[in-house]
């Protein structure tokens, strides 16, 4: 944290933190068709926690459970690898993309790639890569001594 | 044979988890799988013909398959391993107490004897080096038992890395066979035998594996080391099994390789002055378990003189003294280890009147005993007398060498007696001047029916000695055609007799003469030779070396400083595209155009202004955001060349890379320092502006050396049929080049793992200093 925590910044970021993460699963489904995918879709999210982080609010989703960003990196890998390896299960190569087709009823119709669980997994780590740089960067509040930030942690 | 390997494996990895609690049941267990290993060993090797033979492909498209062959010599080992592991582990059960070192113990001895059984089946170089090197590691494990003993580390440590070493020269010789003769298998080896310089040099190499394995001179000195293992595993690893490996290795080489002068000269020297060398620092041992070690070290140099010098009649000799060996050393140890367990100690200046105790142990233990000091009715005996009768006649098929062999022989074997001698004395004798050693623990039958067993075979097989003869002619006639022999008890009164009689009558007087006080530089309590010149301090002088280079080098690269990892970095980046485009045709510079557009040309000039600009800025922040400032025009740019994803991946990168900046500069100083002298400086100037002109003119010369067609057009087609997307660029990462988007995400993840990492442990420390400051 940078200076003192900002009026505007809190309170704009209780909607903007929402429409921001709203924005990046968007961005990163539309990924395959237009422009965006995990990589983009994960720094948005990113942006999320980093406004929530300049607004000096700890690093939580709404129920107040703390983010374990490690567990968002270790998942987000295993994400891409499980679908980089499933092919090898039904006969397919590394990597091969299945493409499934079907009409549902309020949709019309919906194509699922399952390569898009591979930038899942991107998504995922991207975010806790954002995550953990801001969670480690930033000031310690355990530590007293800290004294890069002056004010005190939030 | 494979299932019978398997049936160890099993058994070994059961006593490591599922029974780690009960060590007893899965000794059993392994006393089970030796004793059906004996039987089948006995049921599928002793046949007439052809022996049995298994192979399986490993690596199919290698050509590596790993080949078993149960020929009669190959019986025999896989008999003295799995009988002697069987009394081994039944001894130990009552030697150890039940805990979880112990299940380790159990579960590592198990597999070795496995792995032990397979190189001595090993019908190839190939497979016999796969198995080496697996006894290797599980000897390094047994050794090392004890691990919160420190000697036991470096002892296992030691051993590994001389065995290793060895090992790596096996390697390389086996590879040399394969490369010139298209085979390693010892029966085709056989056939083709040696000539030219590559063969001799693949089977020199072979040798010196065998040496660091068997312990020959000068690699000797980890075996007295390995004693800091329990005595168990010093009865079964450097007695009967581990160390015959090179030994083995030898037999099956000699009777053809031994042809070359230098594989003679070599065996014979180093065997004979290895026989010398423990027999003499036998005589100066106090620690029992550490004489027999070095008695050890001398009886392998004997057997290593008799199986590689390749005349038939020695071939015989080594097979049979490879058992008899075998048997009476690991009674031997055997024996000490029910004295240390019984008084506490194994030290021959303290202990007193223990045979006058235990009367039997004593006996069966001065059995084996004469057995290797070569005393008639013994086995050794024996199995020495053949060994000096073809010595004295080895002159007539090889020469001087032959000479050299008997008189090193001679000389080992009188030591060989003394060392018996002092055993004896030392271990169960009486002093007359001291008290006699309390018993604390009576040893059981577990403890004492091993040795007595196994002394009553040495006897038994000297007195029908013509009968065990014949039974070794066929093991010796596989390794040699030639190598057919007898035994007798009496072989009536001739060269060899007087020669042998006059061995045992000076080596028993030296033996008693020499006082048990004898001590000399070795380290009575670990084996550790302090001599300056010999091959431990040789190894410790290589050792330190490797360990001080690479310190060296690390404090040299690695000096901690960012800026010359980034010059340095910079600069192999600026050679790499010099010397690409100095290698390739002269380039010829065709179809550019300055600028597609206006606003073009104005975000390229704003790019290279903040780059400019960035130089000059004092402010660690104001520098973080022109830096910024390039990155967005570069986001221009990409979104002007119709690449939004591009445009859009810069400018979100740009964004989040700016405030993880700021968050590193709360713990920087404000201001950059002046570089602290000019030459430092000026490197940096030379470096980056030799990055920036190379890797601008390189990306103008690529551009007009396009030979391939582009690839771009084929995954613009490919797209939707193949990877379902309309966004080219988000298929080819997903989809098209896919590894490499998860090389670079494994690569992110471990990168930001570290940094963050690093940042805390910085800043523990940090905080710390700061505490202790303040107190």
């Amino acid at each position: 944290m940078i200076g003192r925590r900002s009026t505007i910044l809190t309170e704009s970021e209780r909607w903007l933190f929402p429409l921001v993460l709203l924005v990046s699963v968007y961005v990163t489904f539309r990924g395959h068709n237009a422009p965006g995918g995990g990589f983009i879709g994960g720094l948005i999210a990113g942006s999320a926690f980093i406004i929530r982080h300049l607004a000096g609010l700890p690093l939580t989703f709404g129920s107040g459970r703390r983010l374990v960003p490690e567990l968002l990196i270790g998942g987000g890998l295993l994400t891409a690898a499980f679908t980089a390896v499933a092919p090898l299960a039904v006969e397919g190569s590394l990597l091969e993309s299945n493409i499934w087709s079907f009409t549902w009823p309020v949709f019309g119709d919906v194509k699922v790639v399952s390569s898009a669980f591979f930038d899942l997994g991107v998504y995922f780590l991207v975010v806790g890569v954002v995550v953990l740089s801001l969670v480690s960067l930033s000031a310690d509040p355990a530590d007293p001594f800290d004294e890069g930030d002056p004010e005190g942690a939030p | 044979m494979f299932l019978i390997l398997l049936a160890h494996f099993i058994v070994a990895t059961a006593a490591l988890t599922l029974l780690q609690a009960r060590p007893r049941v899965s000794a059993g267990l392994g006393v089970a799988v030796l004793l059906a290993t004996t039987a089948f060993t006995v049921r599928w090797g002793v046949v007439d013909g052809d022996p049995a033979a298994q192979r399986w492909e490993w690596v199919g498209e290698l050509g590596l398959s790993l080949n078993l062959r149960l020929d009669s010599f190959a019986v025999m080992m896989v008999l003295i391993i799995s009988v002697l592991g069987a009394f081994v582990l039944a001894y130990s059960a009552a030697y150890f107490d039940p805990d979880r070192v112990t299940a380790r113990f159990t579960g590592y001895f198990i597999a070795f004897a496995g792995v032990m059984s397979g190189l001595v089946m090993s019908a190839d170089l190939f497979t016999m080096f796969v198995f080496w090197e697996l006894t290797s590691v599980f000897s390094f494990l047994l050794i090392g038992l004890n691990s919160e003993k420190s000697a036991a580390r470096v002892s296992a440590l030691r051993a590994l890395l001389v065995t290793g070493a060895g090992g790596l020269c096996l390697l390389a010789g086996t590879v040399l066979f394969q490369v010139e003769l298209g085979t390693t298998s010892f029966v085709e080896l056989a056939t083709k035998g040696p000539g030219g310089t590559i063969i001799t040099t693949a089977a020199l190499l072979v040798l010196v594996g065998a040496f660091t394995k068997s312990a020959q001179f000068p690699f000797h000195f980890w075996l007295p080391g390995a004693m800091a293992a329990p005595t168990p595993v010093s009865a079964y690893l450097h007695s009967a099994t581990m160390v015959k490996a090179g030994i083995v290795l030898m037999a099956r080489m000699s009777p053809v390789f031994a042809d070359i002068d230098l594989w003679r000269w070599l065996v014979v020297l180093a065997g004979g002055t290895t026989m010398i060398v423990g027999g003499a620092r036998a005589m100066h041992s106090t620690d029992a378990k550490l004489l027999l070690a070095h008695s050890t070290v001398s009886q392998l140099g004997f057997l290593a003189v008799l199986a590689g010098v390749g005349i038939p009649g020695a071939t015989y000799a080594a097979v049979v003294h490879v058992a008899a060996h075998a048997v009476f050393k690991a009674a031997l140890f055997l024996s000490v280890g029910a004295v240390d367990h019984a008084v506490g100690t194994r030290d021959i200046r303290e202990l007193n009147g223990v045979g006058r105790q235990m009367p039997v142990l004593a006996t069966m233990a001065a059995l084996s005993a004469a057995s290797m000091a070569g005393v008639i009715p013994l086995f050794g005996f024996a199995t020495k007398e053949k060994a000096l009768a073809v010595l004295l006649k080895a002159d007539e098929t090889v020469g001087a060498v032959g000479n050299v062999a008997l008189a090193l022989v001679v000389v080992g074997a009188v030591l060989s007696t003394a060392y018996s001698v002092r055993f004896v004395r030392g271990v169960f004798g009486t002093k007359k001047d001291a008290p006699g050693t309390p018993v604390h623990h009576w040893p059981g039958v577990l403890l004492t029916g091993p040795v007595v067993v196994l002394s009553i075979a040495s006897l038994a097989a000297g007195v029908f000695a013509a009968d065990a003869g014949t039974l070794f002619d066929a093991v010796a006639s596989t390794l040699d055609a030639r190598a057919s022999g007898k035994l007798a008890l009496w072989p009536g009164v001739n060269t060899a007799l007087v020669v042998s009689a006059g061995v045992v009558v000076v080596g028993a007087v030296v033996g008693l003469r020499v006082p048990l006080t004898l001590t000399s530089r070795v380290n009575q309590a670990t084996g550790e030779d302090r001599n300056k010149f010999s091959g431990e301090s040789a190894y410790h002088w290589v050792i330190d070396g490797i360990l001080a280079g690479a310190k060296r080098i690390t404090r040299y690269s690695q000096n901690g400083s960012l800026q010359t990892y980034v010059v340095v970095t910079m600069a192999m980046l600026a050679s790499v595209f010099v010397v690409a485009m100095v290698q390739g045709d002269a380039p010829t510079i065709e179809g550019m155009t300055l600028a597609d557009s206006w606003l073009q040309a104005i975000a390229a000039l704003v790019a290279a202004l903040f780059s400019i600009v960035v130089t000059f800025a004092r402010h660690r922040f104001v520098a973080a955001v022109l830096l910024g400032g390039v990155g967005l025009s570069l986001a221009v740019l990409f979104a002007l060349h119709g690449a939004p994803d591009l445009a859009l991946t810069q400018l979100l990168v740009e964004t989040v890379v700016l405030v993880v900046f700021l968050l590193v500069l709360r713990q920087l100083p404000r201001v950059f320092e002046a570089a602290s002298n000019t030459s430092r400086r000026m490197v940096q100037v030379v470096v980056s502006t030799a990055v920036g002109v190379s890797v601008a003119a390189f990306a103008v010369m690529v551009n007009s050396a396009r030979t391939a067609p582009t690839v771009g057009e084929q995954y613009i087609a490919e797209s939707v049929p193949g990877g379902g997307g309309k966004n080219v660029v988000n298929v080819i990462l997903v989809d098209f080049r896919g590894f490499d988007t998860f090389g670079e995400i494994t690569v992110l993840a471990v990168a930001a793992l570290g940094v963050a990492n690093l940042v805390v442990m910085a800043r523990r420390r940090a905080s710390v200093d700061r505490m202790e400051q303040r107190a």
